[in-house]
């Protein structure tokens, strides 16, 4: 369907997108992490764009990044000394792991855009003090978009802000209901370029074409090919060819425990309630991610949960290699999930490069023992 | 060099040091038979309070220095790459999850934790590490949660941060069932700055030449203010190192024979190879006579206030060395080369501490245009010798003194 082609068409070429948004003279917040506080820089009358990498060979970064240094970080450090991301009118670093901390340090210290902050989040999240420090950080950024855009953002400006992310998530949640429930109802690669547009591309547009979408795949015909479920957790999955492969093995993602995933679009922003604090309480309260804490299980309660909400077969682990936070956790998940009879498979993947031949390989044979 | 030259040339001190420390453990691993309880606490976290409660802390992270210098790093890595964890985790904590299994290391395991303690100034993986450990023993975990401080340290932090130091203190007491003694944290933490302003006097003393003792003698004698932070026993061993320093100064004793070059290390020891490194400078003449590492446990001492302590430890502890943005790090590598009069500058690119080795090469860049000495950048790993190759070191060693002997002529 024609929705879900433009989808595509943006997920494949963000420069373009980019190019887009400029030529409506709106200027380009970019952002590598599912807790940047969109709303804000939406409501301040910026666009926000998820930053992928891509995927270029390495040259530049070379200079400031050690080879132990994760593939998505260094390639999108790559696209910026190179000039790829030109487009940006600035950055936002939410403090998570120790690698975004030192990119932002490097990103800002080689400043080639107009706009740049740090969004110091705590990363305990579960106290009264994490709660009230997070409103006063989401209070400074505020502050900072405001005296960028040059002009005030109003409770009025957030409220429509918050209604448009909150029912962009809502659609995305109920596109990702739709599969599970009928698993194979829209093509994986269909599912990852539908969420990948809904992180870069013009959100109003978004919000036009997603309930087409949703009402498009609430009339299909159910699939009644047996599949085995699969929920796949990890970082970033930038690669419609991986669901393809999975596909083609038997396997249908069902739902994830993705940054550019379910932990991006799930939870919702109260709206009867202080913007700010509606905000933070939903950075606070949702599924969270494994640079942040609120108790030592609560990633593998949270896996659990989700894998068998979703009645998965398998767990696979697509994991950035040398990302610290998800290889901190991989064994405790595995643990966790296989105490509960659900099998496991562990992918380390390099965002610059994927060996889709291997990973068929690796795909069917966890189909076949599931 | 005579017997008599090289045994002179020996820090009397070291062996005092290595007394204390066989109590300190001896105490800790005696501490349930003791009625003590037992804090595990990251190296950068708050152990004054600890400290004050007659809590024995004991460190992980100092537990993992002793197992790479007992080369015992390699084996535990892989026990825990079995257990699952990736090999490009930090060795520390690699080395620390499958040691609390297996009982193994140089101290057959460490003593079981009442409680975690976990700052993560120095890094997130920490946050990671404490949380396996709160796991495996199934105990309370305390996180001091101290915001990076990229460029400025505003007052959000700082409430912040004030504010766990009380949550802090009530975890204390709730698993102690004890109140704190706010009396005797005022004369710990008085002891605590004392030590620091001691440990950074011993540190000054190599700004002298020839300095008379080197980096390689700090990462040993830094155990001390790492683990008994707060306490007389520190305060008094390094006013007798201190005292030691000065008088090797006055009898012009050096560390390193005919000391010619001067240079200043970058990030953790090689702990596996401190012995090779250090003889690998020495026939150089050159001195490592400085390092950012073993100053981190004094650096932030100018935000402490010795009789406004709890107060003034949220600054203190937040504002570390790895705790801020990597221009701020540069300036302070710039203010040592400086200050020690550096020839060169060694950086240890360790693949086990992110935080530290990424933003090394800007530093590099950046000491390459503020002064004209040159930088040595060397991969390796703190503890697992797996990630160190000596021949290749060797021979980048060698090509970079020959840059600094042929920058003298």
């Amino acid at each position: 369907m024609k929705e879900i082609t433009i989808f595509h068409d943006a997920a494949k070429d963000l420069p373009g997108v980019a190019a887009r948004i400029k030529a409506g003279q709106k200027k380009i917040i970019g952002f590598l992490c599912s807790y940047a506080p969109e709303e804000l820089i939406y409501a301040a009358g910026f666009h926000p764009m998820r930053l992928f990498s891509s995927k270029s060979e390495i040259v530049l970064a070379e200079q400031h990044l050690q080879a132990y240094c994760c593939s998505l970080v260094r390639g999108v450090l790559e696209d910026s000394l190179s000039g790829r991301l030109d487009f940006l009118d600035g950055t936002v670093f939410p403090n998570t792991c120790d690698t975004i901390q030192r990119l932002s340090d490097i990103w800002r210290m080689n400043g080639r855009y107009e706009f740049f902050a740090d969004v110091i989040l705590p990363a305990k999240l579960n106290t009264q003090s994490a709660r009230t420090y997070m409103t006063e950080v989401l209070t400074g950024f505020k502050k900072d978009l405001e005296t960028a855009a040059g002009k005030e953002i109003t409770d009025v400006d957030l409220q429509e802000s918050i209604r448009k992310f909150n029912l962009i998530r809502k659609n995305l949640s109920k596109i990702y209901a739709l599969q599970s429930q009928n698993p194979g109802i829209i093509k994986g690669a269909d599912l990852y370029a539908i969420v990948k547009g809904s992180m870069v591309m013009d959100r109003d547009e978004v919000l036009d074409l997603l309930p087409a979408i949703v009402a498009n795949l609430e009339r299909r015909d159910i699939p009644q090919k047996s599949v085995k479920r699969i929920v796949v957790s990890g970082s970033i999955c930038d690669s419609p060819d991986i669901y393809t492969a999975l596909e083609a093995a038997g396997g249908v993602v069902v739902g994830d425990d993705l940054c550019t995933g379910q932990r991006w679009f799930e939870g919702e922003i109260l709206a009867d309630i202080n913007p700010i604090t509606a905000i933070a309480s939903r950075l606070l309260d949702r599924v969270i991610c494994p640079a942040k804490h609120s108790s030592p299980t609560a990633r593998g309660e949270n896996m659990v949960s989700l894998a068998k909400k979703n009645k998965a077969d398998g767990v696979i682990f697509m994991l950035l290699k040398f990302c610290d936070p998800h290889a901190f956790d991989y064994p405790y998940l595995k643990e966790f999930l296989e105490r509960e009879g659900i099998k496991t498979l562990l992918i380390e993947m390099d965002d610059q490069q994927q060996n889709s031949g291997q990973l068929a390989t690796r795909f069917e044979t966890f189909i076949h023992m599931i | 060099m005579s017997d008599k030259l090289s045994e002179k040339r020996k820090i009397k001190s070291a062996k005092k040091m290595r007394d204390i420390m066989t109590t300190y453990y001896i105490d800790a691993m005696t501490a349930g038979q003791n009625n003590k309880q037992v804090a595990w606490i990251t190296s950068g976290g708050p152990v004054e309070p600890l400290v004050a409660m007659d809590i024995i802390p004991v460190y992980p992270e100092n537990h993992g220095a002793m197992i790479g210098a007992s080369k015992m790093g390699e084996d535990l890595c892989i026990k825990a790459e079995d257990l699952g964890y990736s090999s490009d985790l930090c060795s520390y904590a690699r080395a620390d999850i499958a040691c609390a299994i297996v009982k193994g290391g140089p101290l057959g395991g460490l003593p079981k934790p009442d409680m975690l303690i976990c700052c993560n100034n120095i890094c997130g993986t920490v946050l990671k590490w404490y949380e396996v450990q709160a796991r495996y023993y199934n105990v309370p975990l305390f996180i001091l949660d101290t915001p990076i401080c990229h460029t400025r340290y505003p007052p959000e932090i700082a409430t912040y941060v004030r504010t766990q130091i009380d949550e802090y203190i009530v975890f204390l007491e709730t698993i102690t069932k004890r109140k704190f003694d706010y009396h005797k944290m005022a004369q710990v933490g008085k002891l605590a700055y004392e030590a620091q302003l001691l440990w950074q006097k011993v540190l000054n003393t190599t700004a002298q030449k020839p300095s008379p003792m080197s980096a390689f003698d700090a990462f040993f004698f830094l155990a001390l203010i790492v683990t008994l932070r707060g306490t007389q026993t520190a305060v008094d061993f390094y006013r007798e190192l201190l005292e030691e320093m000065e008088q090797r100064i006055k009898d012009g004793i050096s560390m390193v024979p005919d000391e010619k070059y001067r240079l200043l290390w970058d990030n953790l020891p090689v702990w596996y190879r401190l012995k090779w490194l250090s003889e690998k400078f020495s026939d150089h003449n050159a001195c490592l006579v400085a390092d950012t590492y073993t100053s981190a446990w004094c650096g932030a001492i100018k935000y402490t206030d010795e009789n406004n302590f709890l107060d003034s430890i949220a600054e203190a502890y937040t504002r570390i060395y790895l705790n801020i943005g990597v221009d701020q790090m540069a300036d302070q590598v710039l203010d040592m080369i400086k200050f020690y009069d550096a020839d060169g500058l060694v950086m240890h690119s360790n693949r086990s501490c992110k935080p530290y080795s990424f933003g090394q090469m800007d530093i590099m860049r950046i000491v390459r245009e503020k002064t004209n000495i040159p930088v040595l950048m060397i991969e390796a790993d703190m503890v697992d010798p797996r990630n160190f190759s000596q021949s290749q070191i060797e021979t980048r060693i060698d090509a970079f003194m020959e840059i600094i002997k042929q920058k003298r002529l």
